[in-house]
């Protein structure tokens, strides 16, 4: 039974009013005195050295304040920084926000310009003369591997964990996890598996496009307003591509519509900081749908090899894995996480995985909700299921015969703490939805789960006491989905105060300390935490406060419950207490700082129902359950949310959506019209099992439990694809067309 | 550059007059010249339906109407949705459903559903999901929308009734 | 001595070992060991005097905040990870 009054239930989120009535403000929305809007002329070749830029008639236009090219960042020389998804050379990250010397994909940032309208802007833009001397592309991580392949950057060798191999590549890394003898292992299997599979290039697809407004003021500060996961990576971005202290940039976070890992990096706002510096005048810049498109990290396309071999009792005895995935223009391909999922739900004694990131010609890849592990675990339930079938057991029972648990260790060396890999998939059998038959022909069912880690990361949090027993609640994690709740919700239950009573705000990153991204499904676990102890730091001075109003020794015990503090035959109430604070020694904020250990990871996993029209191809999803251990559920909703976001996501990742590419390297589909997200119409309702295995590195027990739900989407799919008309789909995704080859091939 | 148009309009029953250039949307009048920003920019080319608004009793993606076209029409938007400081029974069941995570979507979706509501008091789960499809939702999966519509409408049968 | 489980591609540096003894009190003391026994090992972890910024620790599987200064005890087991963040 829970023993909680606030964790667990299902308060309206802070900020809902604002959100329904189209108050709240979002970094579009934004107005300033004397604003000037600006637009960035983009490559139109996915490779190309940049001959000469001649801006002489776009800077002619009437209306137009100021153009920028890559020469106007300052050369402040290569060195390697750490913005929160590992280290990356700056001159990389500087060159995606401004080509120098060569554009590296189609959409790439030439130049800017800032105008009195943005139409002025565009007119502007498309003025600017660039001459390109157009160079070969790569487009899929196999050509980019291929001997005497088209290189992209002079200077990348491949590096085999921190050892430099000096050889030019388009490889940047490869790494390996090797543990027990997979050789070995396979020749006691009865059965094996190998197959190849490729994922296309798909997006994060949220609909808010990217936006960026900065104010270079005469004092040298630089204020940005913008849509971003964090606000201090983007203040330490902008700081280091300009060459400025980190003091000099404050970043206000707007609301933001949507990330799912895409709105990590920066691509607006050192441009947009640039033109405000030249112009004198605060300048917004709005991408549009094809910019978000061409221009920001989707993730990335895939080729992989997975085998598996199991005995005939149906234990797995070994796996290899061969993951190559396109980092698109720049390395980091979050090929090292998906290494690290591809067999992350199975304890199998014998294990290789190799992993390349490798560059092409395509948009440098950021990441994606659980990055790297959709690809993977696509590949291994295929596989899987595969053997399942072979072997005539149940795909849901081989998998608990070899689920990932609590001491199994994992292909990357360490052992798992208490996970709720069994839970979850038990959970799926006991389901009323795996009970139930399917009612049709060309009907079948499928099932796959997946693994996600979590991280922990720095957060800060200030919570202040005032006079009427309401508490106001300060933290810079931007709430992309109702996370200034759950955070909320952690610090109400440790304060006694029902939800509405704590007010939590966003801040910039002036009015907080560092907090790192809203991301890796950390924020209710990691700033939740800090949330958590900032309240108790709160109760702490309170009770401090309790024996001054009492004038009895600092050193006496003081309880406190349920809205009460007590000590002896003393007692007073929160609400009391909070009007005394002037008289006990002024107003009481409470903080806390964490980096927090004790991170849980969350497995996941997926029933899909599908009808095949045998006649089309097409794929029509007829019943959908998402299973998670949550660890503990902080707003119910908000996690069935999650889930079901996540599992339409990995829907529309199955079945329609991909970068549509031409052999020159332009995106053909760059619309929501072609590139095809799932609408309301495609889809069933989304059912949800939420698993609850406290994990005990968080006093709540909170898992995050933002991506694991993408993962196992379309290895179910795939799987109920393959029992409703016999064909084994390879690629994603898994369009009508490419059923039909397969159905044709068969 | 162009000269500027004077464009004379209801918005939210406000008579409104304004200015724009004629190659300016609807949408951007809303937003850059009225200040009405509550209708949102997803893609500016009518696929997504954020920017949906009511034009004379009609649903259109306000991207693609130019803004002279407002010339004397009527057009309603999220801001007019709440009757003053009271929300509309669809904005309530979208907060207690909890069918919105980011928001972006969500003035769109509750425009286009009260319309519907207005046309088919009861609708089916299959009647919404065809009546919102030109609405795109990226972090829902529009399950808990598909609710929340369901729910403002039997509120709405409960107290007519 | 705590038992370091070596990354596949640092096991030739060690003769093809997966796993090795070693002494010390914190990662870095661990890894200063490591460096004794096995020349060349500490440039593949380390970085300026802290892990690789691709690299985390985890000792007895938990992934540790504070990289090389994490105490490390008698019992440890110590893996050399990729570092992680996310979506």
């Amino acid at each position: 039974m829970s023993t909680y009054s606030v964790i667990g239930t299902r308060p309206i989120r802070h900020d809902g009013a604002d959100k329904v009535t189209g108050r709240a403000l979002y970094g579009a929305d934004l107005q300033l005195a004397g604003l000037l809007h600006g637009a960035i002329l983009r490559s139109p070749h996915a490779h190309a050295r940049i001959i000469k830029i001649d801006t002489s008639k776009a800077a002619a236009l009437p209306g137009v304040r100021a153009v920028v090219t890559a020469d106007d960042l300052p050369d402040s020389g290569d060195r390697m920084v750490d913005l929160g998804e590992g280290e990356t050379p700056l001159s990389f990250i500087r060159g995606n926000v401004l080509a120098k010397g060569k554009v590296l994909y189609r959409g790439h940032a030439v130049a800017g310009v800032a105008a009195v309208s943005a139409h002025v802007a565009e007119q502007a833009a498309n003025l600017i003369q660039v001459e390109y001397e157009v160079l070969p592309c790569v487009l899929t991580a196999p050509s980019a591997m291929a001997d005497g392949a088209t290189l992209l950057h002079d200077n990348l060798m491949m590096k085999e964990l921190g050892q430099n191999t000096g050889k030019p590549s388009n490889v940047s890394e490869h790494f390996r996890h090797l543990m027990g003898d997979p050789a070995a292992g396979f020749a006691q299997a009865d059965v094996v598996v190998e197959r190849v599979f490729d994922t296309a290039t798909v997006h994060q697809g949220y609909i808010e496009p990217h936006n960026a407004t900065a104010l270079w003021n005469n004092d040298g500060r630089v204020q940005i307003w913008c849509s971003t996961q964090g606000s201090f990576v983007v203040r330490d971005a902008t700081a280091c591509v300009l060459d400025v202290p980190v003091s000099q940039v404050k970043v206000t976070p707007m609301e933001i519509g949507g990330g799912f890992g895409g709105k990590i990096p920066v691509y607006l706002e050192p441009v947009a900081a640039l033109l405000s510096k030249k112009s004198g005048r605060p300048v917004k810049l709005l991408m549009s749908r094809r910019d978000v498109f061409e221009a920001t990290g989707p993730t990335p396309g895939s080729h992989i090899r997975v085998k598996l071999g199991a005995t005939k009792e149906g234990k797995l005895v070994a796996g290899e894995a061969y993951l190559a995935y396109e980092a698109g223009a720049y390395p980091g391909a979050m090929v090292g996480p998906g290494a690290m999922c591809v067999f992350a739900a199975y304890d199998i004694p014998n294990i290789v995985i190799d992993g390349y990131d490798v560059v092409v010609n395509k948009p440098s890849t950021a990441a994606y909700r659980a990055p790297g592990a959709t690809n993977a675990a696509f590949a291994t339930e295929s596989v899987v299921d595969e053997i399942a079938e072979k072997l005539g057991v149940d795909p849901l029972e081989l998998r608990l015969r070899n689920a990932a648990k609590e001491g199994t260790r994992r292909a990357d060396g360490p052992k798992y703490p208490r996970v709720g890999c069994i839970e979850v998939l038990e959970a799926m059998k006991n389901s009323d939805h795996y009970k139930s038959p399917l009612t049709g022909p060309n009907q079948g069912r499928g099932v796959a789960i997946g693994f996600w880690f979590n991280v922990g990361l720095p957060s800060a949090c200030t919570i202040a006491v005032n006079a009427d027993g309401t508490v106001t609640l300060v933290e810079g994690s931007t709430d992309i989905g109702g996370t200034r709740t759950s955070i909320a919700m952690q610090a109400a239950e440790v304060l006694g105060l029902p939800a509405e009573k704590v007010q939590p705000t966003v801040v910039d990153t002036d009015s907080v300390g560092f907090t790192a991204v809203t991301g890796g499904s950390r924020t209710t676990f990691a700033t939740g935490m800090a949330a958590h102890d900032a309240a108790q730091d709160v109760v702490r001075q309170m009770k401090e406060r309790a024996l001054k109003f009492w004038k009895m020794d600092a050193a006496t015990p003081v309880e406190f419950a349920k809205g009460v503090f007590t000590a002896g035959d003393k007692s007073i109430t929160w609400n009391e207490l909070c009007t005394k604070q002037a008289r006990t020694g002024g107003p009481v904020v409470g903080r806390a700082s964490v980096n927090p250990r004790g991170v849980g990871g969350s497995f996941a996993g997926a029933i899909a129902d599908v009808e095949v029209d045998p006649e089309t191809g097409k794929v029509t999803v007829l019943r959908f359950t998402s299973v998670q251990d949550a660890g503990k559920a902080i707003h119910p909703s908000y996690v069935e949310g999650q889930m079901q976001g996540g599992s339409v996501q990995g829907i529309g990742w199955g079945l329609n959506e991909e970068y549509y590419m031409s052999p020159d390297g332009t995106m053909m589909n760059s619309s929501l019209l072609d590139y095809r997200m799932p609408t309301a119409l495609d889809l069933p309702m989304i059912e949800t099992i939420i698993v609850e295995v406290p994990n005990p590195g968080h006093p709540f027990g909170v898992r995050g439990v933002g991506e694991a739900n993408i993962v196992p989407p379309p290895g179910a799919l795939a799987n109920a694809i393959y029992h409703a008309v016999g064909v084994r789909m390879n690629s994603l995704p898994m369009k009508p067309s490419a059923v039909m080859e397969a159905i044709w091939s068969k | 550059m162009a000269s500027k148009v004077r464009v004379e309009t209801t918005i939210n029953g406000e008579p409104t007059e304004f200015l724009c250039e004629p190659r300016q949307s609807l949408l951007e009048c809303l937003r850059d010249v009225l200040h009405l920003t509550g209708t949102k920019e997803g893609c500016n080319d009518g696929n997504c339906g954020a920017c949906t608004v009511v034009m004379n009793g009609a649903l259109v993606t306000s991207c693609l109407v130019l803004g002279p076209e407002a010339q004397g029409a009527r057009i309603e938007t999220v801001e007019g949705i709440a009757k003053g400081n009271q929300l509309h029974p669809l904005q309530q069941a979208f907060l207690e459903e909890a069918a919105l995570q980011c928001g972006i979507c969500t003035p769109g979706f509750l425009v286009a559903s009260k319309m519907l509501l207005e046309k088919n008091a009861q609708p089916t789960e299959q009647e919404i999901r065809l009546w919102l499809a030109n609405n795109l939702c990226r972090c829902t999966g529009y399950d808990k929308i598909i609710r929340a519509v369901q729910k403002a409408a039997t509120q709405m049968a409960e107290v007519k009734a | 001595m705590a038992t370091v489980f070596l990354p596949a591609m640092l096991r030739e540096l060690a003769g093809g070992t997966t796993q090795v003894a070693a002494t010390g009190a914190t990662v870095a003391e661990v890894i200063a060991d490591l460096e004794r026994q096995f020349p060349g090992i500490q440039d593949r972890l380390t970085e300026g005097g802290e892990l690789r910024s691709n690299l985390a620790v985890a000792i007895d599987g938990e992934v540790s905040p504070d990289g090389i200064r994490e105490p490390v005890s008698e019992q440890s087991e110590v893996h050399f990870v990729l570092a992680l963040s996310g979506g």
